[in-house]
C-alpha cells in the first residue's frame, strides 16, 4: 500500500508540508525535544514513532503553532505554524475529551467548519457535517450524544471534524488509543482513501510499529531527539529502534 | 394582601428587576463556570467582594466621606470591584502560571479576602452608619435594593450579557476544548482571562444584593440543573436562564407569602428544580 505512493510522492511540489528546523522545546528543567530537524513532503503518510515520553504529542504540537520552540521553528507548507489553522485537520488523544460536555456529534463536526462552538447548525453546515460523518461511516451517530459514543465512534467523530475544512495536512496524535484492532483498521483505511482523494499529507503519532511499516511512506522515530526518518524499509531496522526504545525485541514488528 | 398589591411597592418592583437581571447574567455565566469545573469560584470570588466592601467601607469611613455628596465614592462597591478584579486576575495567573489548580488558587484568594473583610469591618466603629452592614452583605437584601444599585446591576447585566452572548461560540469552544480551540486560531487564554473579570464584576455586584453567602447558588445550580435537562449547550444555557429567571419569581413571590428572607427563599426554589432534574434527567 505504502509503495503505491513512493512514485507520487516523487512528483509533488518542492514545499514541504511540514518543515521542522532544529527544534529544541523545554519544559521547565527537563529537555523534550532536541534539535529536531526534518522535512515531510506533500502528499506523504508520516508515521512519528518512540517511546512514552519521546516528544511525540510535543512535536505535533509545534507543528500546530501550540507550542512555541525555544529554539529552531516549524513551517507549514511554507509559512510559519500555527498561521493557517483552515489547511490543518487536527485529530487529537482522545482521553483529553470531556464526557460531561452536552454535545451532538453533528455539533463537533461543525466545530471544523467554523472554529467555534455552534449555537445552531445552519442547514448548509449540517449538509457538510453529515456527508463528512458519512465519509467515516458514521452518518448515524449525527444526533447521538457524545458522552454515549464509545471510543472508536468518537474516534470516527473526530475524524470527520478533521476533515470536514478539506485539509491539506492531517496531523493525528495517537489516534487508535483506546480502539479495538478493526477500528484501528479502518481508521487507516479511511485515511488513505482520503489521502488518495485529496492528495493531502497525513502526519500521525502511533505506538503500532507493525502499523506504521505496512502504511506509512515515512517513519519518524523520535526519543526526543531524531534517531531516524526514512522510508520504513530504511528506518525501521533493530539498530535504529533499539537506539530509540533502550531495548530489542521489535521483531514482530520487522517481520511484516 | 396579595402578591400583586406588593408589585405596587417601589422596593419590591426594585428587588424583582434586580433578581431578574441578576438570574440572567448568572445563569448564562454559570454554563461556562459548571463546564469548566470552576463552581467554587463563584464563592471565591464572592468573597473577594467581601473583602472589597470591607477595605471600601473603612476608607469611607476613615476619609470622612460618610453623608458626603461625592455620590459614587460612598458606595463600598467601587471598592469591591477593582478589588474582585484583581483577585479574578490572581487567580487566573495561579491557574495558568503555576502548579496549583484551580481550587487551590481559589482557596487561597478566598481565604485572603474574608480575612481582610473581617480585618476592616472590625476597624468601623459600631456607631457609624455606612447604610450597609457586614451582616447585609453576607446574606443579602434584595429587597432593600437602592434605586441607584438596580441601575448599576441593570448596566453589568446589559453589558456582560452582550459580551458573554457575542463571544459564547468562541467560549463554548474554548471549553469544550482548549486545545482544540488553541489548534483553530482561538485566543483562548484571553478569553479566560476576560471570562475571570466578567465573572468578577457580575459576582461583586450580584453579591452585594443577593449576600456573599447565597451568591455561588445563583451562579451554579440553575447551569447545574439545566446540564442535567440539555443535549446541547445552547440548551443549557437557554434552560440555565430560564430556571434562574423562574426559581427568582417564584422565590420572590413565596418568601412574600411564607414572610421568610427572600435571597435563601429564591436559592431553596432554585434546589426545588434542581432535584428533579438531577432525579430524572438525563444520565
Amino acid at each position: 500500500m505504502a509503495s503505491d505512493r513512493h512514485h507520487r510522492l516523487s512528483a509533488v511540489s518542492a514545499v514541504p508540508a511540514l518543515h521542522v528546523h532544529q527544534v529544541t522545546v523545554r519544559f521547565g528543567d527537563a529537555t523534550v525535544l532536541e534539535d529536531v530537524s526534518f522535512d515531510l513532503p506533500a502528499g506523504a503518510f508520516l508515521a512519528i514513532v518512540g517511546p512514552n515520553g519521546a516528544g511525540k504529542s510535543t512535536l505535533v504540537k509545534v507543528a500546530l503553532g501550540l507550542v512555541v520552540p525555544q529554539r529552531g521553528h516549524a513551517a507549514l507548507f511554507g509559512e510559519p505554524a500555527g498561521d493557517h489553522a483552515e489547511r490543518v485537520g487536527y485529530v487529537p488523544q482522545l482521553k483529553t475529551f470531556d464526557r460531561t460536555f452536552p454535545a451532538t456529534a453533528l455539533e463537533l463536526v461543525v466545530t471544523g467548519l467554523r472554529r467555534s462552538w455552534p449555537a445552531r447548525v445552519r442547514p448548509a453546515e449540517a449538509e457538510r457535517a453529515r456527508a463528512a460523518l458519512e465519509r467515516v461511516g458514521a452518518a448515524e451517530l449525527a444526533t447521538r450524544p457524545l458522552a454515549r459514543l464509545s471510543g472508536g465512534e468518537l474516534q470516527r467523530a473526530y475524524l470527520a471534524r478533521a476533515l470536514v475544512r478539506r485539509p491539506e495536512l492531517v496531523l493525528l496524535d495517537e489516534p487508535a488509543t483506546g480502539v479495538d484492532f478493526l477500528a484501528e483498521h479502518d481508521l487507516y483505511d479511511l485515511l488513505e482513501r482520503y489521502q488518495a482523494d485529496s492528495g493531502a499529507t497525513v502526519a500521525m503519532v502511533t505506538h503500532d510499529l507493525a502499523a506504521a511499516r505496512y502504511h506509512a511512506d515515512m517513519v519518524l522515530v523520535l526519543n526526543r531527539r531524531l534517531h531516524g526518518y526514512g522510508t520504513p524499509d530504511v528506518v525501521m531496522c533493530e539498530e535504529c529502534l533499539q537506539a530509540a526504545f533502550g531495548h530489542k525485541h521489535h521483531g514482530h514488528a520487522l517481520s511484516l | 394582601m396579595s402578591i400583586l398589591d406588593a408589585l405596587a411597592f417601589p422596593f419590591f418592583q426594585r428587588a424583582l428587576v434586580a433578581g431578574l437581571a441578576i438570574a440572567v447574567m448568572a445563569g448564562l455565566l454559570g454554563v461556562f463556570v459548571v463546564q469548566r469545573r470552576l463552581s467554587f469560584l463563584g464563592d471565591g470570588l464572592a468573597h473577594a467582594a467581601f473583602g472589597g466592601m470591607g477595605i471600601g467601607a473603612f476608607v469611607i469611613v476613615s476619609s470622612g466621606l460618610v453623608g458626603s455628596r461625592l455620590g459614587l465614592f460612598t458606595q463600598p462597591l467601587w471598592f469591591a470591584l477593582p478589588f474582585s478584579m484583581v483577585a479574578a486576575l490572581v487567580i487566573a495567573w495561579l491557574r495558568r502560571g503555576t502548579r496549583l489548580s484551580s481550587d487551590t488558587a481559589i482557596g487561597v484568594a478566598f481565604a485572603v479576602s474574608v480575612a481582610l473583610g473581617v480585618m476592616f469591618f472590625s476597624l468601623i466603629p459600631p456607631d457609624m452608619n455606612l447604610g450597609v452592614s457586614a451582616m447585609d452583605l453576607l446574606f443579602g437584601s434584595i429587597l432593600g435594593v437602592r434605586g441607584g444599585d438596580l441601575w448599576l446591576i441593570l448596566g453589568v447585566a446589559l453589558g456582560s450579557s452582550l459580551v458573554l452572548l457575542l463571544l459564547w461560540g468562541r467560549l463554548g469552544y474554548a471549553t469544550f476544548d482548549d486545545e482544540l480551540a488553541r489548534a483553530d486560531g482561538v485566543r483562548t487564554d484571553r478569553l479566560e482571562l476576560l471570562l475571570f473579570l466578567l465573572a468578577a464584576v457580575i459576582i461583586a455586584v450580584s453579591a452585594s444584593v443577593v449576600g456573599v453567602i447565597l451568591m455561588a447558588a445563583y451562579l451554579v445550580i440553575p447551569a447545574a440543573a439545566a446540564r442535567l435537562l440539555a443535549r446541547t449547550l445552547a440548551q443549557m444555557t437557554v434552560v440555565s436562564v430560564l430556571m434562574g429567571v423562574v426559581s427568582t419569581l417564584a422565590g420572590l413571590a413565596l418568601s412574600f407569602y411564607l414572610d421568610v428572607p427572600s435571597g435563601s427563599t429564591i436559592v431553596l426554589t432554585q434546589a426545588a428544580l434542581f432535584v428533579p432534574a438531577a432525579l430524572f434527567g438525563r444520565r
